[in-house]
């Protein structure tokens, strides 16, 4: 038992630090009736073992109940389920829902934050919030403004409420929260406001700060050890950051952390990704010779230790970042098969378009390859450890937007900024061995110009024009089956949008996802095939969870279309007659869907 | 010009600048200006008789500089909210619509100095750029680039042809933005 396993493991970690485990977390995520983190558990694997929906009867699905959320911004997250109760959030004003499942879904309590609007265009992108995470008898919010909340599950009532940022410099709120032994660990959105981004824990008790690591920056501030802290199998060494950054940029340096958390408990290591340097005109960060320089560690995988926020390791994944791709993708932790042998990876689907998977104890990577066919601005990532490049990938001169120079439009980049794929997270069956991932399928000309930098503004300095991926299929998305000990796409299904929902795989053998029309989907993990697809209220941007009450099994979507896909794709991101394809009468997402949140509850007749 | 970037970078731009002057302007610009009607500075800078700025898009569809520039900075600063090519998004409003009937005083207004709860009852915001270069530098390109659109004098996507940037612009630029 897995379970038994890291029981024993964390005996371990307790002697090492005054905190006791988080038992009840772990306790709660295993438990298939419950949903308790947004990420499903701590590995991030969005699997649920429930199997009374099977890829034989899903066909017959039908909903059960729904609830609006009453918002009509994007809907991102999911709700939880603990015990009879499900807690349901919106975005911004970020209102709380607790449902009592044993008596209709009637409301238990709200909770409504009071919040100062002028956070809202803070917000890149829409205000949505990735959702409410569950420990010790507490709901944890991480509102747009930055504050972060402790109710009582039970009541609603704030238990502790602390601030992580500022909203007037550029400082916001969107991810979920990761509960780790007696500490809540928080990240921060901002990097096109030229935010020093970081990540934070607080006391689960208090709310007390307990350490903050920033993403770029001097070694204390970082909380790297120069001589214990490795990348691709050496220390970093003093001044890892600052000696990759011309002057003071760093303290302007990006490096946002909004993306989603996992930990192993065995390792006592929580992962977590870095997003791009701020501005998005490389001109105006490169080094003093006028070349590219690392920015580190920005675009990064980090490994830390959750009681000191020390990083065990760090990989960064694209140095000197030319596109805007973030690096804060979901980083699932697995047991897979690499190279004949089973090995503990990290698999992370970043927005650069490659897929990658390391050892998650040492970060030494395994694999890199990409997971859409369609990029082209890195031939692949140099894997030999004895190669001064090891672990860069090699740019294409042509896609280069540095190399192009400013004032230059650079064509035909893929992935788009949006990345081969975004936030929404993918999902691993422990069945299939395989992850299944939604990705964007969409490209871009780029032309980086000069921009001033003003705190609280954004600091963005490029045009963008996306577009489906040329000689493709002429849609926006895919979803596929992934290998991530090969490093192979196993299957691939097209799809007319960019799938912005985050997937479940379930011990029935069906993987769900949603798409922007409002589809809720049903595939077999097998094959791909289609099972089943039911269309929601508005488009999906959430991920799909599941739960057990009274003995049934139920699969839950909150739809609500927003958010970066809401922004380009509800007027469509290109023009019919502007020659780019194969693409024909491709029509906006607003003819397919309008706004407004609303909860989707299925279940077996 | 009113509004040059000489201007800008020898003051520091607020909002009641701006709202002095659009006291000054007092009719709104006609929807679509016929050729005659138009000026141009020495700088390339095309205007209407009022001085209200204008596009300039010759028969091949070669467009001003200005309005090139406009795509290139409504793309990095007005986009995330508004939509490429201003179509509008989820949460805000296309302002290929909203050129149609706000004229180029009041949009120069609400750029500057923001409003709250127009297009939804609630939480609909839109912030006050006055203090922010990377707009307000380029105020009157973002401006007629989206009176383009918005009067259908260029098509969607990405722009063709286009005059290209003189010195004494981009110097102009240089000393707005600053650095």
């Amino acid at each position: 038992m897995r379970n038994s396993a890291l029981a024993s493991a964390l005996l371990v970690t307790v002697m090492a630090a005054p905190a006791m485990a988080n038992q009840d977390v772990i306790k709660n995520t295993a438990d298939p009736k419950q949903w308790t983190l947004q990420t499903g558990d701590y590995a991030n694997t969005r699997y649920t073992k429930l199997d009374q929906i099977n890829r034989d009867n899903v066909k017959t699905l039908k909903v059960a109940w729904t609830f609006s959320t009453g918002v009509l911004r994007g809907h991102e997250g999911s709700p939880l389920v603990v015990g009879s109760t499900m807690y349901v959030h919106t975005p911004f004003p970020n209102n709380v829902f607790a449902l009592d499942l044993d008596n209709e879904a009637k409301i238990i309590w709200k909770y409504e934050p009071k919040q100062d609007p002028s956070v809202i265009p803070v917000m890149c992108c829409d205000t949505v919030n990735r959702g409410v995470a569950y420990a010790e008898g507490k709901i944890f919010l991480h509102q747009a403004d930055t504050a972060v909340v402790a109710l009582d599950a039970k009541t609603g009532k704030e238990i502790w409420k602390t601030v992580n940022g500022d909203p007037k410099k550029g400082q916001t709120g969107t991810s979920t929260v990761l509960p780790v032994k007696d500490k809540i660990i928080v990240g921060i959105s901002g990097a096109e406001f030229g935010v020093q981004c970081h990540i934070t824990a607080y006391d689960i008790n208090t709310g007390k700060q307990v350490w903050r690591a920033y993403s770029v920056g001097p070694d204390d501030q970082i909380l790297f050890d120069p001589e214990k802290t490795m990348s691709l199998g050496k220390p970093v060494g003093k001044d890892s950051s600052l000696k990759t950054w011309t002057g003071e940029q760093w303290k302007i340096g990006g490096g946002s952390t909004w993306g989603w958390y996992s930990y192993d408990p065995a390792l006592n290591l929580f992962y977590y990704g870095s997003g791009n340097p701020s501005t998005w005109n490389p001109a105006q960060r490169a080094g003093a010779d006028g070349k590219q320089i690392d920015q580190k560690w920005t675009m990064t995988i980090f490994a830390r230790n959750p009681d000191t926020g020390v990083a065990a390791w760090a990989y960064q994944m694209t140095p000197f970042d030319e596109w805007d791709y973030d690096g804060i993708n979901e980083m699932p932790l697995a047991e897979i098969d690499v190279g004949g042998k089973k090995r503990n990876v990290l698999v992370h689907f970043d927005r650069n378009g490659l897929g990658y998977t390391l050892d998650r104890a040492t970060g030494e990577l395994l694999v890199a390859q990409k997971y859409d066919p369609k990029v082209n601005w890195t031939t692949g990532v140099d894997m030999d450890p004895k190669s001064p490049k090891y672990g860069r990938p090699a740019v294409v001169p042509a896609a280069s937007t540095f190399q192009n120079g400013q004032d230059v439009n650079t064509k035909g980049v893929c992935p788009a900024a949006l990345g081969s794929k975004d936030q929404q997270p993918s999902a691993f069956s422990p069945q299939t061995g395989l992850f299944y991932v939604p990705t964007n399928h969409v490209c871009m000309d780029y032309e980086p110009f000069k921009v001033s930098y003003t705190a609280g503004q954004p600091y963005v300095g490029a045009t963008l024009s996306m577009y489906p991926a040329p000689g493709s299929h002429g849609g926006m998305g895919n979803f596929i089956a992934w290998d991530a000990g090969q490093g192979k796409i196993v299957w691939s299904k097209p799809e007319p949008f960019s799938v912005w929902s985050g997937a479940l795989a379930t011990a029935g053998g069906v993987v769900f996802y949603g798409t922007l029309e409002g589809y809720l989907k049903a595939v077999d993990a097998k094959d791909g095939k289609d099972l089943f697809k039911f269309k929601t209220p508005s488009g999906i941007i959430g991920n799909v969870m599941s739960y057990e009450h009274k003995g049934k099994q139920y699969i839950a979507i909150l739809s609500g279309v927003g958010g970066w896909a809401g922004i380009g794709l509800a007027a469509g991101l290109q023009n019919p007659t502007d020659g780019l394809g194969a693409v024909g009468g491709y029509a906006g997402l607003k003819q397919y869907t309008s706004l407004g949140g609303t909860l989707t509850v299925f279940s077996l007749p | 010009m009113r509004f040059g970037t000489g201007f800008l970078s020898a003051a520091i731009v607020t909002a009641a600048f701006f709202f002095q002057a659009s006291a000054q302007a007092a009719d709104p610009a006609p929807a679509v200006a016929p050729a005659a009607e138009k000026t141009v500075s020495p700088d390339g800078k095309w205007s209407l008789k009022d001085g209200t700025p204008i596009y300039n898009i010759q028969a091949d569809g070669t467009m001003d500089w200005f309005t090139y520039s406009g795509f290139r900075r409504y793309h990095s600063e007005c986009h995330v909210c508004h939509g490429p090519e201003a179509q509008g998004s989820t949460y805000a409003p296309a302002l290929v619509d909203s050129l149609k009937t706000l004229d180029y005083a009041k949009f120069v207004g609400v750029v500057a100095s923001g409003q709250q709860n127009v297009r939804f009852q609630n939480n609909s915001i839109m912030p006050a750029l006055g203090d922010n270069k990377n707009v307000m530098c380029y105020l009157d390109d973002i401006y007629v680039y989206i009176k383009a659109m918005s009067d259908g004098a260029i098509p969607r996507g990405r722009p063709g042809s286009r005059v290209d940037k003189t010195a004494a612009q981009g110097k102009n630029e240089n000393d707005c933005l600053g650095g």
